[in-house]
């Protein structure tokens, strides 16, 4: 994985310092709130319900042990004893003090780590493909590119106020695991007929209150032109996004006002003014980071074979350990959805566990998913039954991964001050509803996504089944909507009718899931039925 | 008119009013121009020779497009002053300056001293912009 140096060093020491100095400023009432406000959100620091929340970067979700077992001390030391990992493969502390923030930063720039740009109207942290260098279908490591990125768009001075937030997110692979096309701008690396590295580009997608599908906006952008294609993106937006309504600031509202094809052409000619700026990274620096994502030192010649003799054992391996592309290894995913836990919370020891374990049996490599578990990307399987039983011991065994409990919910009421209802407890009565694994395995891969307000962080409009939480009189309601994917069959889910109270929407998901056993052919996930037989029978299912 | 320490530049600063981008285009031979945000820079871009002062409105810090409005300046090359007005914080001074503003006409004081620790604090830089800084793939390719 990448590894500073001095350059990427001093330019976080740097924002450590920056930073430091803002706070003090703030305390000591030489900037006002207001003019606070963005310079915090730029490194992270949303002020919520109870505290400050912290959000640490995860640069495309990979990190190393020795990084994890930092965020572990900032839980013991600044928070409550545990992090929660977020929909963008960061991890967040929800019981921060303002004073404390800059020492956090501190000590996360002693591990190459930082919080830069992981909210306000920036260009947020990027995410990938959390099966990256493991993946059998990838072309090529998606994550050089990545930390090109990475590194391109921090402190880009021309985009220092945007309109809004502006989220990327970079793949390999024909199966999505980063929904790419509902973010800002997707990036899917390809080769041309002519063999040569380049990228599908689209822009406009995202969740929020007007979900979009990204459009293809250019089929093939030469792999050495990415950064500057991005910056004529981000510069007709910069220039001609709204700024008068917070709701429609984002590229996507652009895109669709514009159009497809006049957007495009607004972008492509910006593109050739900026082609004389020379921005573009040059492509031997592109191999200097390369080199940091060789692959590990695999060994060959292991076994394929795994002793299945467990069965509790056996289960895990078919739910939650997926193919590797070397042969006798593994990807192994560590659920952070236990029944009756928080999803994506985990405690500091749990950290530590995981820390050690990634040391020990993944070449010192973890990565966190935009669904809210963890990954150990290269297991040997000969040592599967040695690592579950380590993480069983932890609690961090639970056998569900893509199942109807594998639920992502954002903080919901109970943390943020922007939601409308809770999330956690919803997602905890639907896992405990469905606690029986065997009824979970029958209903298959169910991708439930809850979200406690219209900003959709818990991703409801990507859920096979999502649920949203309105406020609807002072109470808290919750709508239904079937038929959503994040995937590279990306769909936005529809609003089933009238929304549920607590107890109601757990009975409605269980209606449509009883549908769908009754009318499924051989073989079809839920989001098959659905969209073979559409949305009347579920509809009709779930009301009556 | 900017104080001295919020002004980069060696030359001497223009005594000319700066008129708006309409005022502008119906009588060019004024050489100093007042751009509001949302107003379209490249309309300046046929009369860059005889301008010797550009002013950049921000009316919120937190409306961006100045510094797009900036960059697209430089990158033309405009080589008058160009002056960032109105709610320009100390904290966005750096952006600007590597945006190619080589004045500033803030609403409120600067404080000299927290506005040179801002300016010096970065050493190194990752993109390439309208400043003479080395972006670090340079520094490390040679």
């Amino acid at each position: 994985m990448y590894k500073y140096d001095q350059y990427d060093q001093a330019i976080v020491d740097a924002r450590v310092d920056e930073f430091r100095d803002q706070v003090r400023r703030r305390l000591a009432g030489q900037i006002t709130e207001d003019q606070f406000k963005p310079l915090r959100l730029k490194n992270g620091l949303y002020l919520q319900l109870h505290a400050y929340m912290l959000r640490v970067a995860i640069p495309y979700g990979t990190l190393n042990g020795k990084q994890m077992r930092m965020l572990g001390h900032i839980a013991r030391k600044y928070d409550r004893g545990y992090g929660h990992f977020t929909t963008r493969q960061n991890i967040q502390y929800n019981w921060i003090k303002l004073q404390d923030a800059p020492d956090i930063l501190a000590d996360l720039a002693t591990v190459e780590m930082h919080a830069i740009q992981t909210s306000g109207e920036s260009i947020r942290n990027l995410s990938s493909d959390q099966y990256a260098g493991a993946a059998a279908d990838e072309i090529a490591d998606p994550r050089p590119w990545a930390e090109l990125l990475r590194q391109a768009t921090t402190f880009h001075p021309e985009f220092s106020y945007l309109p809004r937030k502006f989220k990327i997110a970079v793949t390999a692979a024909d199966e999505d695991r980063a929904a790419i096309r509902l973010h800002d701008i997707g990036l899917k690396l390809v080769r041309n007929a002519a063999g040569e590295l380049g990228f599908e580009v689209y822009i406009g997608g995202g969740m929020g209150r007007t979900p979009f599908v990204a459009p293809l906006i250019r089929p093939f952008l030469p792999a050495a032109n990415l950064f500057s294609y991005l910056e004529a993106a981000l510069r007709v937006w910069n220039r001609n996004g709204r700024r008068d309504n917070i709701h429609k600031q984002r590229i996507k509202i652009l895109v669709h006002d514009l159009g497809q094809e006049e957007f495009t052409r607004q972008v492509e000619a910006e593109w050739q003014h900026i082609l004389g700026n020379a921005s573009d990274v040059p492509l031997v620096e592109v191999e200097r980071i390369a080199t940091h994502f060789a692959p590990p030192p695999f060994e060959t010649g292991l076994s394929d074979a795994i002793d299945r003799s467990d069965p509790d054992f056996a289960l895990w391996v078919d739910q939650n350990v997926k193919p590797h592309k070397a042969p006798g290894y593994a990807i192994v995913n560590i659920s952070l959805k236990p029944v009756g836990g928080i999803p994506g919370d985990v405690s500091a020891e749990q950290i530590d566990v995981i820390a050690d374990l990634a040391e020990r049996y993944s070449f010192d490599e973890l990565r966190a998913t935009h669904a809210q578990n963890i990954v150990l990307p290269h297991v040997r399987k000969r040592d599967l039954y040695e690592l579950w039983t380590a993480l069983a011991d932890a609690g961090l065994a639970t056998p569900n991964l893509d199942l109807i409990s594998d639920i992502i919910a954002c903080p919901g009421l109970d943390y943020c001050s922007l939601a409308n209802a809770r999330s956690i407890p919803v997602a905890q009565k639907i896992a405990d509803r469905f606690a029986d694994l065997g009824r979970q395995r029958e209903l298959g891969e169910l991708k439930l996504k809850i979200s406690g307000c219209i900003n959709a962080c818990g991703h409801h409009h990507a859920g096979h089944i999502g649920i949203l939480g309105v406020d609807r009189k002072g109470t808290e309601n919750y709508q239904l909507l079937l038929g959503g994917s994040g995937a590279e069959d990306a769909s936005l889910g529809k609003i089933t009718g009238p929304g549920f109270n607590e107890d109601g929407i757990v009975d409605a998901v269980e209606r449509v899931t009883d549908k769908y056993l009754a009318v499924r052919q051989e073989g079809e996930r839920f989001l098959d039925t659905y969209r073979r037989v559409g949305f009347e029978p579920f509809k009709e299912a779930i009301y009556g | 008119m900017a104080d001295d320490f919020l002004r980069f530049r060696d030359d001497e600063p223009t005594e000319e009013p700066a008129v708006t981008l309409d005022a502008f285009l119906d009588q060019t031979n004024s050489s100093a121009v007042r751009l509001e945000a949302g107003e379209d820079v490249r309309l300046l871009l046929p009369h860059l020779h005889h301008i010797s002062l550009i002013e950049v409105d921000f009316p919120r810090f937190r409306d961006g497009r100045g510094y797009s409005s900036a960059q697209i300046l430089r990158e033309a090359g405009y080589k008058g002053e160009l002056r960032a007005t109105g709610d320009v914080l100390v904290d966005q001074m750096d952006h600007m300056r590597r945006c190619g503003f080589d004045s500033f006409a803030p609403n409120a004081p600067i404080d000299p001293e927290v506005l040179r620790a801002t300016l010096d604090r970065y050493a190194f830089r990752y993109q390439t912009a309208a400043d003479a800084a080395v972006p670090v793939w340079k520094l490390r390719h040679g």
